[in-house]
């Protein structure tokens, strides 16, 4: 068994808005060993970022209130810390690479300034020092040393991306969250950023959260693989247990809604329906209004989590049965 | 064959103060009635703008546009309006391409009431409630605000206003791209119903691949404002030459496990389209270029039949 580097235990988190809640994270259980990526997959407003600012410390508050649940970093839990502690994690242990490259750095500040801060919030060394290494870093990007004293401005979306990259990365973190960190570039220049994340991963053993509702991408980096619907996690399991057997109506129904590059399909299969407003959550499934095999018992109560196989967790009754059918008809 | 649309050396410059900026340059092709055209490639290649040009929301710089074997570089102003009932645009951003002021039912019919296409008020709500339905918005909606709807009903509207007027020709310009796969899905067959009920013609502008595979017949590839591969969609997926195609296929990440896949990744990054130096744009990044490449830019040749590539290596 390799270690636990994050556990996340029966998470919620909820906005309070006027007189509404908005139920954005209910109940979340996930485990991510060290040195591995987990997939965090879902549509809009499923609450994936809302779980990663979860993990970060960052839900404004108020609106957010974290009202359940335990947030499990190396041992110890994220919840229980004040400011000054989580102020020295984030960073140094547990970094974020936020969506949007172009919003994301300053722009009257330098690259290199911007890499060297969070150097010297978290470690004491020079001035100089700090420029030194944040040099560094921007060639482990690929970008060249010298372009430490340039503006955001001057670079293209994937460099500022890779500098983005390099600020999250400059501590050697344990643990980084990247929260769709190449939704915002073209295809070409996605496989450039992906890659140097996978090669920076391998050198430096860094586990990953990789946010994403692209499953191409999580082909490409994930281990681990958890699906997200309205602010739950429906179907957990490795890579290969979503891929090749995921059972869950939602799963299935995202992958069936794809265009393939590979076979030829006459028509696209999509979910019918919306995702459920998260403030008037359905009592049951919240997927039941939306899902084919939707029984009455669906829409009175929520399937509970069931292991199907060591690695390999649904929440759905339906699919508990069908793929124990499966596998007894071998 | 029926050509119902037909660009030849198509230019269009904008003025920027570091001088001409080559959005499309030299651009030729025709579209079959009834066909999906798709257009590929990445930001700042010129896709978007090739489709504006066509549409008349830009005016081409050189080059002409045949319309139904007519010309239609320059036209008047009373010829554009007849022009727009023939040939509409449906717009990437559904949050920011329609009036937030306007409700769904007025949107739908502001078309209607531009070109006076009614002769009663009941005619008027019945044409807006046809058109409603045909793109799948329950009446219910007719009377709220876009912000009230998600992603997906607003592109529908953006549909409906397109369709209003019963175009034979639409440029959907990225229309997808803002929106959840599943909710993808939905418009994606919505386009498709519609193209087959009313035999529309398709400009199909997008970045993405699986989904311009899906809807297109032919696919035309673009880089930094020029066409470099253009070919029947099948033919493309299976058997493209352009070592830019090559590229932008093989980066897309395929949602499957278990498969061996070597990425060919590409240096850098697409180059400056203002004032581009002679040669093949492409050369910076390409992993074939030579000399040649860099002095000479390569003609578009069909290499088989209608199989058009621009490269020297090929």
């Amino acid at each position: 068994m390799s270690e636990t580097i994050l556990e996340i235990k029966n998470l919620t988190i909820h906005y309070v808005v006027d007189k509404e809640t908005v139920e954005a994270v209910n109940n979340v259980n996930l485990q991510i060993n060290k040195g591995e990526t987990l997939g965090l997959v879902g549509e809009t407003g499923a609450g994936k970022t809302t779980l990663a600012k979860g993990i970060m410390g960052i839900i404004p508050n108020p609106p957010g209130k974290i009202l359940n649940g335990e947030i499990i970093f190396e041992g110890e839990n994220l919840l229980k810390k004040n400011k000054k502690e989580m102020q020295a994690i984030r960073g140094e242990k547990i970094s974020m690479i936020f969506q949007d490259p172009m919003t994301a750095l300053n722009p009257v500040m330098t690259v290199g300034d911007q890499i060297a801060e969070v150097i010297r919030l978290h470690e004491h060394v020079s001035p100089k020092e700090a420029t030194d290494k944040a040099k560094e870093m921007l060639e482990m990007v690929g970008i060249p040393g010298q372009r430490a004293s340039e503006y955001p401005h001057q670079f293209s979306g994937g460099m500022k991306q890779r500098v983005v990259i390099a600020i999250a990365l400059a501590c050697r973190p344990e643990l980084l969250i990247a929260d769709e960190p190449t939704t915002a570039l073209d295809v070409t220049i996605q496989m450039q950023v992906l890659d140097l994340m996978n090669n920076l991963k391998k050198q430096l053993g860094t586990s990953m959260v990789l946010i994403t509702h692209d499953f191409g991408v999580v082909a490409e980096m994930c281990e681990k693989v958890a699906i997200m619907y309205a602010g739950e996690v429906v179907e957990y399991g490795t890579a290969r247990d979503i891929f090749n057997h995921g059972c869950h109506p939602y799963t299935r129904g995202l992958f069936e809604s794809l265009p393939s590059l590979n076979e030829d399909q006459p028509r696209l299969k999509p979910i019918v329906g919306l995702m459920p407003d998260p403030t008037q959550l359905p009592v049951g499934c919240n997927f039941a209004p939306r899902c084919p095999y939707c029984t009455d018992a669906c829409k009175e109560r929520k399937s509970d989590m069931v292991n199907l196989t060591e690695t390999h967790q649904v929440k759905c009754d339906y699919a508990v049965r069908k793929f124990r059918e499966e596998t007894d008809n071998g | 064959m029926d050509n119902i649309l037909e660009v030849k050396n198509l230019k269009k410059y904008f003025d920027t103060p570091g001088g001409k900026l080559h959005a499309v340059d030299d651009v030729s092709f025709t579209i079959e009635r009834g066909k999906t055209l798709g257009v590929v490639g990445e930001s700042g290649c010129g896709k978007s703008t090739m489709g504006r040009v066509i549409v008349h929301l830009l005016d081409a710089t050189d080059g002409k546009i045949f319309f139904e074997g007519k010309d239609i570089t320059r036209v008047s102003k009373g010829e554009l309006k007849k022009l727009r009932r023939d040939i509409q645009m449906i717009f990437q951003d559904p949050y920011s391409s329609i009036d937030p002021r306007m409700t769904v039912r007025d949107l739908i019919g502001e078309p209607l009431k531009t070109h006076k296409l009614f002769s009663s008020k009941q005619e008027y709500e019945d044409k807006v409630s046809h058109l409603m339905e045909t793109v799948g918005l329950a009446e219910r909606v007719g009377y709220q605000y876009p912000h009230e709807l998600d992603g997906g009903r607003r592109q529908r509207i953006g549909i409906a206003r397109a369709l209003a007027l019963e175009p034979k020709f639409i440029v959907c310009d990225e229309p997808v791209s803002a929106l959840d796969v599943s909710i993808q899905a939905q418009i994606l067959n919505l386009l498709m119903d519609l193209q087959d009920s009313r035999q529309l013609t398709y400009i199909f502008v997008t970045h993405d691949l699986s989904v311009v595979k899906h809807i297109s017949d032919d696919i035309l590839v673009m880089y930094l404002g020029q066409m470099v591969e253009k070919c029947a969609s099948k033919e493309l997926f299976e058997n493209h030459k352009h070592p830019y195609t090559k590229a932008l296929l093989s980066a897309i990440p395929i949602p499957m496990v278990d498969i061996e896949r070597k990425h060919e990744i590409l240096k850098g990054e697409i180059t400056s389209p203002i004032n581009p130096k002679p040669g093949c744009r492409f050369a910076p990044r390409c992993p074939l270029a030579n000399d040649r490449c860099h002095s000479e830019n390569p003609e578009l040749r069909e290499i088989a039949p209608q199989h058009f590539v621009a490269c020297h290596n090929i």
